[in-house]
């Protein structure tokens, strides 16, 4: 059983990449796994950043992880990412 | 415009808070129209597409107070609805859609005498300056087009 935030971002992967959405599991890493490259990433995530109306902090994440603060899969595996994005979506809310 | 040095915009004419127009006059004469075409000299649609892609670049850099560079990295439903001639007075527009973290997207267009020729969705990834030179020509571009903010 996944989320429904979790089944909106892979619909927005499936639709924006060449993954069909059978692949597109909590268990995926969205690069290792699905092989979504920069650019697509880049259309992905402007297609979450208007569906739920947030700003996914896309760069201070990259630099955590290249600065070993946080492991790439607490961002990047699709069950991870879902749950990142419904904490931005709540912490909006909060706002 | 100085088509063979990538300069497409040649003043900026308004600057608002998430938007830009500039004007750009298309040079009478330039090597670009020896072949494209012979006898029938028009402005290239990819050089169009680099017109809208500055303003928008100049657009997020104004917003970012010239900090971070924005390159090129998708041009989206580019349209190009009519001939651009030499000596046309272009004024180009752009828009701000949306400024995410890393990228911006905009809207932009082109018109001459009043009437749309061409528009596109486009998007930029924004990051650091790569090399001072690249940042210091920008700073004396956004001077020479009188971008606001700029001494």
């Amino acid at each position: 059983m996944t989320s429904p935030v979790f089944d909106r971002i892979a619909e927005i992967i499936a639709e924006n990449s060449e993954v069909p959405r059978e692949k597109i599991t909590p268990q995926a890493h969205v690069i290792n796994d699905l092989g979504i490259d920069s650019l697509d990433f880049l259309d992905i995530v402007f297609a979450i950043d208007k569906a739920f109306g947030i700003k996914v902090p896309v760069e201070a994440w990259t630099q955590e992880v290249n600065a070993g603060k946080a492991p790439a899969e607490q961002y990047f595996v699709m069950g991870n990412l879902a749950q990142r994005i419904e904490e931005l979506v709540a912490a909006k809310g909060a706002a | 415009m100085r088509l063979e040095y990538f300069q497409m915009v040649d003043r900026v004419v308004e600057l608002g808070p998430d938007s830009i127009s500039v004007a750009s006059t298309v040079p009478m004469e330039s090597p670009v129209f020896e072949g494209h075409f012979p006898g029938h000299p028009i402005l290239p649609g990819v050089l169009m597409v680099e017109t809208m892609a500055q303003t928008g670049g100049w657009l997020l850099l104004a917003l970012n107070g010239l900090t971070r560079m924005p390159f090129l990295s998708k041009v989206g439903e580019a349209k190009f609805r009519g001939f651009v001639t030499p000596g046309a007075e272009l004024t180009v527009g752009a828009k701000l859609v949306h400024d995410g973290s890393g990228y911006a997207v905009v809207e932009a267009r082109i018109e001459s005498a009043g009437k749309r020729v061409a528009d596109a969705e486009i998007t930029y990834r924004v990051m650091p300056f790569p090399a001072p030179e690249l940042e210091q020509m920008m700073r004396d571009t956004a001077r020479r087009i009188g971008l606001p903010g700029q001494a």
